[in-house]
């Protein structure tokens, strides 16, 4: 099987400070595959130089075997990645039905018609309400996201990556700053992604990510500690150290 | 409730020119719809795609100089020339638009405002092109279907109807799924790209828009005034137009047009009473800026909604 997603010798610097250092990641389709690592360990910049909003010093990245290294953000996203940020990133003046047909048309050519209202764009409302019901949020497509709480504001971060029908999705932190309650409608939706979507994921909930993951990767200042299944990493003294011990 | 509203403003906006005394303020009317056309056009990249720019009256200048020239040098019809001025005046949008949009927030304001400034430097410095400080004048108003647009009356409906076909085509497109993207771009261009959109090409196709419905102003410009010199390029007119986008609401389809309104009326009206209406409308803008952020129908339509939701 080959992976869906590799990154080879990838290296990123911001001035004199190393932030990612020749970092080697192999994930295979389907996969779980979980990022840990203390603050700072540079998960999202990682992020950031597989979805494209950082360009790479050195190494390269591979997506289904096509090397995207040079590609930019959009055209990455053409090729079936999306990911959702640990910072809403979310269209706030609209409701959120608008923030999925937005999502929708993205890799749709009717994203360049000049006429006709978007509003009414009955094909991408039925199948954005089709994505919202499947996060449970449904009932609420036509609330303006100001009107929402926290909680639905992340599932609608899902909701949006869900809707570019991606083969590789990557999120970060889909669980930050959410009650207990929250995070298990979370959790569960998680688990409900059909596994043609291979997902890699940062999370600190250790409970929730670890219960969730196939494989995990160790990251420590920048640098791959250990890679391998769930088992292996939490067994390795090395994670205890960096990481479960604190 | 819209539409009734679009409706009667636009019965009045037919008969004004019945209802007003004398050519003055039909010639206002009109300097006030081509005043809208340069606000709206603007409002295509301030309001909409959030790409403040300094520069507008590059166009306004562009195309008029462009026409005037062809026109008065070389003997060519209004027909012609306009095709002409709007091409290249576009054409000009879109270069620049290649160098602007490296940038985005102060940069792409200030190099903006540098593509206005080089422009009225040429205008000013390339007299044996542009008659330097004495601009070219002698551009004839055209005649539009055996109408003599010479007329002060006939000129208005003429405007009107450019200002119209500028207003419903601005509309459709910010209504449509590229105008979604448009605002998307403005909101979360992050997010834009990686939701898989060329932020960079859907900006620069707003820019050089914004450059193609600005030409049309400019146009509009030369015929009303049958003039043009340096001065109408100036970073005070980029300004203007500026202003008049964010006083009557950046990124709403109706607030140019009450932007022009409201800086034509105090430019001259108020300047009848006022020595410095500059100063007053200074004032004005302050008040805006303090009172109703966003502009004056954001105001309005927050009073609306405070009607309408009951308490």
């Amino acid at each position: 099987m080959s992976p869906i997603l590799e990154v080879s010798d990838l290296s990123k610097s911001f001035g004199g400070l190393k932030v990612t250092k020749g970092v080697n990641l192999t994930v295979n389709p389907g996969e779980r595959h979980l990022l840990i690592g203390p603050n700072g360990a540079g998960k999202t910049t990682l992020f950031n130089l597989i979805a494209g909003d950082l360009a790479s010093d050195s190494g390269s990245i591979k997506l289904n075997g096509k090397n995207i290294t040079k590609l930019t953000t959009a055209k990455r996203a053409q090729l079936d990645l999306a990911r959702t940020y640990q910072i809403l990133t979310l269209f706030g003046k609209d409701n959120l039905i608008s923030n999925v047909k937005l999502a929708l048309l993205g890799k749709m050519s009717l994203r360049w018609k000049c006429w006709g209202a978007f509003l009414t764009e009955c094909a991408l409302d039925e199948k954005a309400l089709d994505i919202l019901e499947k996060v449970g949020l449904g009932p609420k497509a036509n609330l303006p996201l100001e009107q929402t709480s926290y909680g639905e504001k992340r599932r609608l971060e899902i909701a949006m990556a869900l809707a570019q029908n991606p083969t590789i999705l990557l999120l970060d932190e889909p669980l930050a700053g959410l009650s207990t309650e929250e995070r298990e409608t979370i959790t569960t939706l998680l688990q409900g992604i059909n596994r043609n979507i291979t997902i890699l994921m940062i999370e600190h909930d250790m409970a929730v990510a670890l219960a969730f993951a196939d494989r995990v990767t160790l990251l420590h200042y920048g640098e791959v500690i250990t890679s391998g299944t769930r088992q292996e990493v939490v067994n390795d003294p090395r994670t205890k150290e960096i990481y479960l011990g604190h | 409730m819209n539409r009734i509203f679009y409706i009667a403003v636009l019965a009045v906006l037919l008969v004004l020119p019945l209802i007003l005394d004398g050519t003055y303020y039909t010639n206002l009317a009109s300097q006030i719809l081509i005043a809208a056309i340069f606000a709206m056009s603007l409002n295509l990249l301030v309001g909409y795609a959030g790409l403040t720019s300094l520069g507008h009256a590059g166009y306004l200048g562009l195309a008029a100089y462009i026409s005037s020239w062809l026109t008065v040098k070389l003997g060519w019809n209004h027909a012609s020339t306009a095709a002409i001025a709007i091409m290249g005046t576009t054409v000009i949008a879109g270069i620049f638009g290649l160098i602007a949009l490296r940038a985005t927030g102060i940069s792409f304001l200030m190099i903006t405002l540098a593509f206005g400034q080089i422009l009225w430097g040429l205008a000013y410095r390339w007299a044996s092109v542009t008659g330097g400080d004495n601009g070219i004048s002698g551009i004839a108003r055209p005649h539009f279907f055996g109408l003599d647009l010479g007329e002060a009356s006939y000129f208005y409906y003429f405007t009107l109807f450019i200002f119209l076909l500028v207003w419903i085509a601005i509309a459709i497109l910010v209504r449509s799924p590229f105008g979604a993207t448009i605002r998307g771009t403005k909101d979360q261009p992050r997010r834009m790209s990686a939701l898989g959109f060329n932020v960079w090409l859907i900006r620069w196709i707003t820019f050089t828009a914004c450059g193609f419905f600005g030409s049309i102003g400019g146009i509009m410009y030369v015929y009303y005034h049958q003039f043009i010199s340096p001065h109408s390029l100036s970073l005070a007119n980029s300004a203007e137009m500026l202003l008049m986008v964010i006083a009557g609401g950046a990124g709403t389809l109706a607030g140019p047009v009450i932007g022009a309104a409201l800086v034509m009326l105090l430019k001259n009206v108020a300047s009848q009473y006022v020595d410095h209406w500059v100063t007053l409308l200074g004032l004005v803008f302050i008040f805006i800026v303090m009172f109703i952020p966003g502009g004056i129908v954001a105001g309005f339509m927050r009073i609306k909604n405070a009607i309408n939701t009951p308490k």
